[in-house]
């Protein structure tokens, strides 16, 4: 009660706006409440949603396998599914700083190796299906990790570029990361697919996923590495004095001394690239890779489910809900050690 | 082991230091003293190169430094520095400081390191503190530990640029306990300090500075009882004065 009086109603000007605030979040509640499960109808049955005030759940309910697993053969959906259950264990896996061992590399590239015979198949009496027709969550996920994978890397090489006291590789950091943070990752993405081809050898072709792939990472490295730079820039001038005067050479320098430091303050502006990177891995969509936002809208333009749009994006919101917050929370017990 | 022959630096368009000359011996302590301002820091950190010159000669152990980065290598494996900010390495532990340049710098095996660096956490009083990291330590351990780091390199040569500057009074005594010792054992050191009671004790020689320039130099008992410049003796009296 004393909180209540303190916080919400202190005076009379704050008591009626607390007042009003808690009658419209109460009613919006309420009406969400309604929309979403009393009203709503679970079954497969787009007349039946017509009829009804509520959330036409049906479409999920029929269309969630194609939502998450995209244009796969359908009979071999266990594959991607067991796929994206891997790879979400080989993250959560290396969440623990008890795993942070050289033997984790070896473990993500049996992981790695096992999600790639899982999806292209060929072995083991699973038949072979081309990366095509891969869709949906899986997608996000692998264009999301190799993004991180490539890019991070790339990100550091980029930023320690960037302060480099040789003329020639700064220039050549500062024109990439101003170029490519001055276009949009769909120009990126259209460049990587239209006109990267044209630029290779008749006869050679890079797949399209890895063209894709290729953009993502381009892009996301020069964000990442404005990130690190930033993390670089606050590390005080008397640690370089001490390494300087320990005579460490620059590599040792910086691997050990500046990097450790400068990443640690730079964990929260990194995740919040990392998940900015996963959200916008669904612009492959232009490019005709379907991840799991591009499989939501193809649901939505058969002629049956025509507008339900909004139930099929709650249902990929809150599959990007998920992984995004995920992460932050991470993130934040980081930042707590 | 020191020689510095007319050294001209600049920091832009301000002539930091101006035609310095400074011949330090084997074993030999010197006291760098003066005004803020006046060039000293910058005077010392050019002996391992955290500062360039623009002109005159520095040689270090018979080296001298130049613009090739081999020579500016070798002279820092045989100097040791220590700062007014301690710059241990907060995210490393006591014994990571101490064990780091030997492992990586000198190649040492990283057990023999350890040994070393226990035994130099003896020699500053604090082996007790092995395992923590420098945020856990006082202001007077973590410069004691910042010196050991340095002994750890098995210097020939000893730089001290204002070690006790940033230390409550009390921890004061704690470090200059432990640069006694050193100097005892024939430490050959340069110190920028303002702490006239460990230049009497110790040094060979004061050093005085003003304006980029070295005004007096002399045996603190020379300096102390009958400096030779006004500005030694107004500089002595602000000092001592209180």
């Amino acid at each position: 009660m004393k909180w209540l009086r303190d916080n919400l109603f202190p005076g009379w000007v704050s008591g009626v706006f607390s007042a009003l605030l808690i009658v419209i979040l109460v009613k919006s509640l309420f009406a969400f409440v309604d929309w979403a499960f009393l009203e709503a109808i679970w079954r497969a049955d787009a007349n039946a949603c017509r009829a009804a005030k509520g959330a036409c759940w049906g479409l999920i309910t029929e269309k969630h396998r194609f939502i998450l697993f995209g244009t796969y053969p359908y009979e071999q959906h266990w594959r991607p599914a067991a796929a994206s259950v891997l790879l979400i264990a080989l993250w959560t896996f290396s969440a623990f700083r008890a795993f942070w061992k050289w033997w984790l590399t070896l473990v993500w590239f049996f992981g790695l190796a096992l999600i790639g015979m899982l999806m292209w198949g060929g072995v083991f009496g699973m038949p072979y299906v081309e990366n095509e027709r891969w869709g949906g969550l899986i997608l996000t996920l692998l264009l999301s990790t190799f993004g991180v994978a490539f890019a991070f890397p790339l990100s550091i090489l980029l930023a320690l570029g960037r302060r480099s006291d040789m003329p020639i590789i700064r220039a050549l950091c500062v024109g990439y990361i101003e170029l490519i943070r001055g276009v949009p990752l769909i120009s990126v993405l259209f460049m990587a697919s239209v006109m990267l081809p044209l630029f290779l050898p008749s006869g050679v072709t890079i797949d399209k996923m890895v063209r894709a792939q290729l953009a993502i990472v381009m892009f996301a490295a020069a964000y990442l590495a404005e990130v690190v730079r930033g993390g670089l820039q606050s590390i005080p001038r008397g640690q370089y004095d001490a390494a300087h005067a320990l005579a460490l050479p620059y590599w040792r320098r910086t691997w050990l001394i500046i990097l450790p430091q400068a990443l640690r303050v730079s964990v929260p502006p990194l995740v919040n690239t990392l998940i900015a990177l996963l959200k916008d891995t669904s612009l492959v969509l232009i490019i005709g890779l379907f991840d799991l936002l591009s499989t939501v809208k193809i649901s939505l333009t058969e002629p049956a489910w025509n507008g339900f749009g909004i139930e099929a994006y709650v249902f990929a919101s809150l599959v990007y809900f998920v992984f995004c917050f995920a992460m932050s929370r991470y993130s934040r017990s980081f930042e707590h050690r | 082991m020191i020689e510095m022959k007319e050294v001209n630096k600049y920091f832009g368009a301000f002539h930091v230091l101006k035609d310095v000359s400074l011949a330090v011996g084997r074993g030999e302590k010197v006291v760098v003293c003066g005004p803020s301002g006046s060039g000293k820091s910058t005077l010392i950190r050019l002996v391992n190169r955290l500062e360039t010159h623009q002109s005159g000669r520095v040689v270090v152990d018979g080296v001298e430094l130049t613009e090739d980065p081999r020579t500016v290598d070798r002279v820092r494996r045989e100097v040791g520095m220590v700062f007014q900010s301690f710059n241990l390495f907060p995210h490393l532990t006591v014994l990571e400081n101490l064990t780091l340049a030997p492992i990586w710098v000198q190649r040492v095996p990283k057990k023999e390191a350890e040994d070393t660096a226990m035994h130099f956490l003896r020699r500053v009083r604090i082996p007790e503190q092995v395992d923590k990291y420098p945020s856990q330590l006082s202001g007077g351990q973590q410069q004691r530990v910042a010196i050991a780091r340095a002994l750890c390199m098995k210097p020939k040569l000893m730089l001290f640029d204002e070690p006790t500057s940033a230390l409550d009074p009390e921890m004061i005594k704690e470090v200059l306990d432990v640069m006694v010792e050193l100097a005892r054992e024939g430490m050959t050191m340069v110190v920028v300090t303002h702490e006239m009671g460990f230049a009497r004790t110790v040094a060979d020689r004061v050093v005085f500075m003003d304006g980029g320039r070295i005004v007096e130099a002399a045996p603190p008992a020379d300096f102390f009882s009958a400096p030779k410049t006004d500005r030694a003796k107004l500089f002595l009296s602000q000092v001592l004065g209180h």
